[in-house]
């Protein structure tokens, strides 16, 4: 990629990196424009799929509303996503945890990672 | 008409805006510009300004090439000055590789040979025109140059998946009328996108962003002007 190209890619990522892990489960907070009035929402769930690169990243939160699989995908670098926060972290031996789509219930579990602290 | 850029082609890539939105830009580095030559009415017969964009390496550049950004000494050049012409003036800068005039209104657009432009002329102005060479096809079916339908993959096609199918009547008129679309070379002509949003300006980098795609491949050269592309005003006739 020209390096010109990668300074204007850059110029749209967000100040501070998401950090998140695949298998993390997190809360995601959006802006949501309602009439004129702007609020956060936040969507909960299991982020199994991390895809893209520069500012066509994206990552994919799945989630189980009523018995029914709900997925979502989320902008890494949108100024949309306002704060990520995660709830728990889930060991996982994969990039893309497509597995959860065909599983229900308990099944649908992650066994709790404890991670390291950060120096 | 004001002057405008010279540019490369740089890229494609998304940005956010301010409201969050995802924007597909164009980025053009544009400059910098070197004022090579004024055009007057009196000498050429019209008005333009020439501009240069790019260096080409003086060891790669032709005799004519290097003059024609600097003086350089010459017999004829000796002669020229012993019979008293007056040499043109010079904006004295490298050879460039991209050189294009740019047609003014008057002489009075303020420009002076060797003057350098960058994006910094298009600020404030919210949509421009970006001239290119598009890519080149080479000799193109049909189906790519004219985006017809082909016919159909099945249901006793043979052969002809990709074919125009008929180019006209029969015993009259008995020949094919002119204009006719057919297969033949496509593309590597000039191409004008009209009507590009300016989304960003970086002054610094000499970059321009504009909204949307721009012709040519990554690299090539572009031109770009104000556009002409009056915008409709409000209660004027709609498009029914």
């Amino acid at each position: 990629m020209h390096a010109l190209l990668k300074k204007v890619e850059e110029s749209s990522y967000r100040a501070e990196p998401l950090e998140f892990e695949i298998g993390d489960e997190v809360d995601v907070h959006t802006r949501i424009l309602e009439g004129n009035k702007e609020r956060i929402q936040i969507f909960n769930g299991v982020v199994i799929a991390r895809s893209g690169s520069g500012t066509r990243e994206m990552f994919t939160v799945r989630r189980i509303v009523g018995g029914e699989g709900v997925e979502r995908m989320f902008p890494v670098h949108s100024p949309k996503v306002a704060k990520l926060e995660v709830k728990r972290h889930g060991r996982v031996r994969r990039a893309k945890l497509f597995y959860l789509r065909g599983r229900k219930g308990k099944a649908t579990r992650l066994r709790e990672r404890r991670p390291k602290a950060r120096s | 008409m004001p002057v405008g850029l010279l540019g490369r082609k740089i890229g494609m890539t998304q940005i956010h805006d301010d409201e969050g939105r995802l924007l597909p830009v164009t980025v053009i580095e544009a400059g910098p510009c070197v004022v090579l030559a004024l055009r007057t009415r009196d000498r050429e017969g019209y008005d333009a300004v020439q501009i240069g964009f790019d260096d080409k390496p003086r060891k790669r550049a032709i005799r004519s090439e290097r003059g024609h950004v600097a003086a350089i000494q010459s017999k004829r050049q000796r002669q020229r000055q012993a019979a008293g012409v007056e040499a043109p003036p010079r904006a004295d800068c490298e050879p460039k590789r991209f050189i294009r005039e740019f047609r003014t209104d008057g002489e009075d657009h303020g420009l002076e040979i060797g003057q350098t432009l960058g994006p910094a002329l298009f600020d404030g102005v919210t949509f421009v025109d970006v001239i290119g060479t598009n890519k080149g096809r080479g000799f193109a079916g049909v189906m790519k140059r004219h985006n017809f339908s082909g016919q159909g993959a099945s249901h006793g096609v043979k052969r002809v998946h990709r074919h125009p199918g008929s180019i006209g009547m029969s015993a009259d008129p008995s020949r094919v009328f002119k204009g006719t679309r057919m297969a033949g070379h496509y593309g590597n002509a000039r191409n004008t996108m009209r009507h590009l949003r300016v989304v960003r300006i970086e002054q610094d980098s000499n970059l321009l962003l504009v909204k949307g795609a721009v012709p040519g491949p990554v690299g090539g050269y572009v031109m770009i002007r104000h556009t002409t592309k009056r915008r409709r005003k409000a209660g004027e006739g709609t498009t029914s």
